[in-house]
């Protein structure tokens, strides 16, 4: 019937066909996204209750919302004092900004020295690129736990410097304590681990926006006499922002989230909000409500960029995985 | 003169800052492992102070069978993960393979129980899986039946449930994603020569997406085997010893037990173990370049 009219209206009137889906098909999408969606809605409505709701828990809807948790968490940072609390026991705001300073350290520092070690890879011709994907993918593959063990005794133990000598003497003069000054407790040790964790998949990312810069675009600078630095920063930056968005996302979740070598290396000061949450859960009578409310903190940031940049995110995933 | 070794070393220099953080963060480490694992080593002491104790740690693990008991758990957890995750991602996929407004909405909601943090989804699963709280028994006994014993009795299970909800999309994506890379053109020979949609999905779908398949499969297996987190939060790795994987025991074995040198030697055996799955997938894509470069050479020598 349709092979009589022209290609374009043919491929319309196919496209229109191709919208109108049989309704179990709408059902199917409804009860998938209920069930994706679900457990976050369930975490945010709980954070909103008080611990007596959520183990009376009548009804899911019927109760008086309240923001109660969230300052109890927050209490250390907030400007005035909540009312229901007469001791701030739970150094959550601390923990945060812990948080907040080790993921985007090591954020920037990855992205700055991946995407230079990145365009070294690809226009220097250093190792061919199957060198660069076996190694990524080798380092893909290390667990954190199996990092847990070597990164714990050498943060602890070797990389330090010793009390005696001048640097050392001086730090402990600044900051205090006792032994000697080592990575280990400091945001630094955090953030070198993260570096090296995200550095491989950060490069492997970069490489493939990397290659589809022109040549001749860079030539032409340099003809204008821009030297190498002059044509990475102001030529091929600018040209690869799709493929920074998407490795920052990803290097970001990994800092945000990671919790093992964190509990590893921090000490009471340098606690991220992970390590928090553990060790209230894993205490006998868990206070559901501040739980929530501690689990959806740290779980905004990462939704916020999810909503905002999916394509980013997407693109990312089937780079890392397709390219393989 | 100087602007010249000036370019010349540039290469270098953009290099060097990922080289030198990878040599000392990541290297380093792992030799160091190696070698502390043939020591009997505790957290107090140097490792220059330990004793050498050749493969003692590996030969005390091998008849371990704690340790064999969490091994299999792993193995167990990770195939039924991934195995689950392909059925239902691709299956998913082949559904929802269709021209409708908002599958971009879609796909972010998707996406949203990957990126949230495992301690997260360890949490709001326990919440859920609670005995007398939680929103299963609940809805359960709401509908009259008897509650379960989540987290006890079937701690695997519910644990194997949790990982599917968070990691079933990422199969999902990237299968729509090969999906919609098929050549239109043999889908739409098939049509006119009059497969059926099963026909077109098992004959044709299937086998051109099989590359991707298996690199997205042995991906997630790999990852299965770093899962931690959220099966810290929801079991601790009990009751017993029914979920506690091998990565479980290794943070243990180093924090409570304060043996780092067998933690060391579980760490390699696991090592080992995803080394053989990393192995086998390269060589895998390699075999698959191959196949696909003969068969164009051999499309250009005929045509």
């Amino acid at each position: 019937m349709l092979r009589g009219l022209p290609d374009n209206i043919r491929r319309k009137v196919e496209s229109m066909n191709s919208e109108r889906q049989n309704p179990a098909f709408y059902a199917l999408l409804v009860v998938l996204i209920f069930m994706s969606v679900g457990p976050i809605y369930l975490m945010l409505v709980n954070s909103f209750k008080l611990d007596v709701d959520i183990i009376g828990g009548t009804s899911g809807l019927l109760f008086l919302p309240t923001i109660q948790n969230y300052e109890t968490a927050l209490c250390d940072i907030l400007w005035y004092e909540p009312e229901h609390l007469d001791f701030c026991s739970l150094k959550f705001g601390g923990a945060f900004i812990n948080s907040i300073i080790i993921a985007l350290i090591s954020t920037a520092l990855t992205l700055i020295i991946g995407c230079m070690a990145a365009y070294a890879l690809v226009r220097f011709r250093f190792f061919g690129r199957d060198t660069v994907s076996l190694t990524t993918l080798m380092v893909r593959m290390v667990p954190p736990a199996v990092l847990l063990v070597p990164v714990f005794g050498l943060w602890n133990n070797e990389f330090c410097i010793d009390k005696e000598t001048l640097v050392g003497a001086w730090i402990r003069d600044m900051f205090g304590g006792r032994g000697d000054v080592c990575l280990a407790g400091t945001h630094s040790g955090i953030i070198l681990i993260y570096i090296a964790m995200n550095l491989p998949f950060v490069i492997w990312i970069l490489q493939s926006f990397i290659v589809q810069v022109p040549r001749s675009l860079e030539e032409a600078a340099r003809v204008d006499g821009a030297g190498p630095f002059q044509v990475f920063f102001k030529i091929v930056l600018p040209l690869i922002k799709p493929g920074l968005a998407a490795a920052a996302i990803f290097t970001f979740r990994i800092a945000w989230n990671e919790y093992l070598l964190a509990s590893a290396l921090s000490d009471r000061n340098t606690k991220t909000v992970p390590i928090l949450i553990v060790n209230n859960m894993s205490e006998f009578n868990v206070e559901w409500g501040v739980i929530m409310a501690t689990g959806m903190l740290l779980a905004i940031p990462p939704i916020i960029f999810t909503l905002f940049a999916s394509r980013q995110i997407i693109t990312g995933m089937t780079a890392g995985a397709v390219k393989g | 003169m100087i602007r010249q070794s000036l370019n010349r070393l540039s290469p270098y220099m953009f290099i060097a800052p990922g080289a030198i953080i990878m040599a000392i963060a990541l290297l380093y480490p792992l030799g160091y492992m190696v070698y502390g694992s043939f020591r009997d080593w505790d957290p107090s002491q140097n490792i220059s102070e330990t004793e050498f104790i050749a493969f003692k740690n590996y030969i005390t693990l091998f008849y371990d069978p704690a340790f064999r008991e969490s091994l299999s758990v792993t193995l167990t957890f990770a195939f039924t993960v991934v195995v689950a995750e392909l059925f239902i991602g691709v299956g998913l996929a082949l559904l929802l393979d269709r021209n409708i407004r908002g599958m971009s909405v879609l796909r972010t909601l998707f996406i949203l129980p990957m990126m949230i943090a495992p301690v997260v989804v360890g949490l709001m699963w326990r919440y859920m899986y609670h005995p007398t709280i939680g929103t299963f028994n609940r809805t359960l006994k709401s509908m009259g039946l008897e509650g379960v014993d989540w987290l006890g009795q079937n701690a695997l299970l519910s644990v194997v449930i949790a990982d599917i909800w968070q990691w079933t999309p990422f199969i999902f994506i990237l299968a729509l994603a090969a999906l919609q890379s098929l050549p239109r053109s043999a889908l739409e020979a098939s049509r006119i020569d009059g497969a059926t949609n099963w026909q077109q999905i098992w004959h044709i779908k299937l086998p051109l997406m099989m590359p991707v398949l298996i690199v997205t499969a042995l991906l997630r297996l790999i990852d299965a085997f770093k899962v931690l987190e959220v099966i810290l939060v929801m079991t601790e790795g009990g009751p017993g010893l029914s979920t506690e994987i091998i990565a479980l025991r290794i943070s243990r074995t180093a924090t409570e037990f304060r043996e780092l040198g067998t933690a060391a030697a579980m760490s390699n055996y696991l090592l080992i173990l995803l080394m053989l799955l990393t192995c086998a997938m390269f060589v895998f894509t390699k075999i698959q370049e191959v196949r696909a470069a003969r068969a164009a050479r051999q499309y250009q020598e005929e045509g």
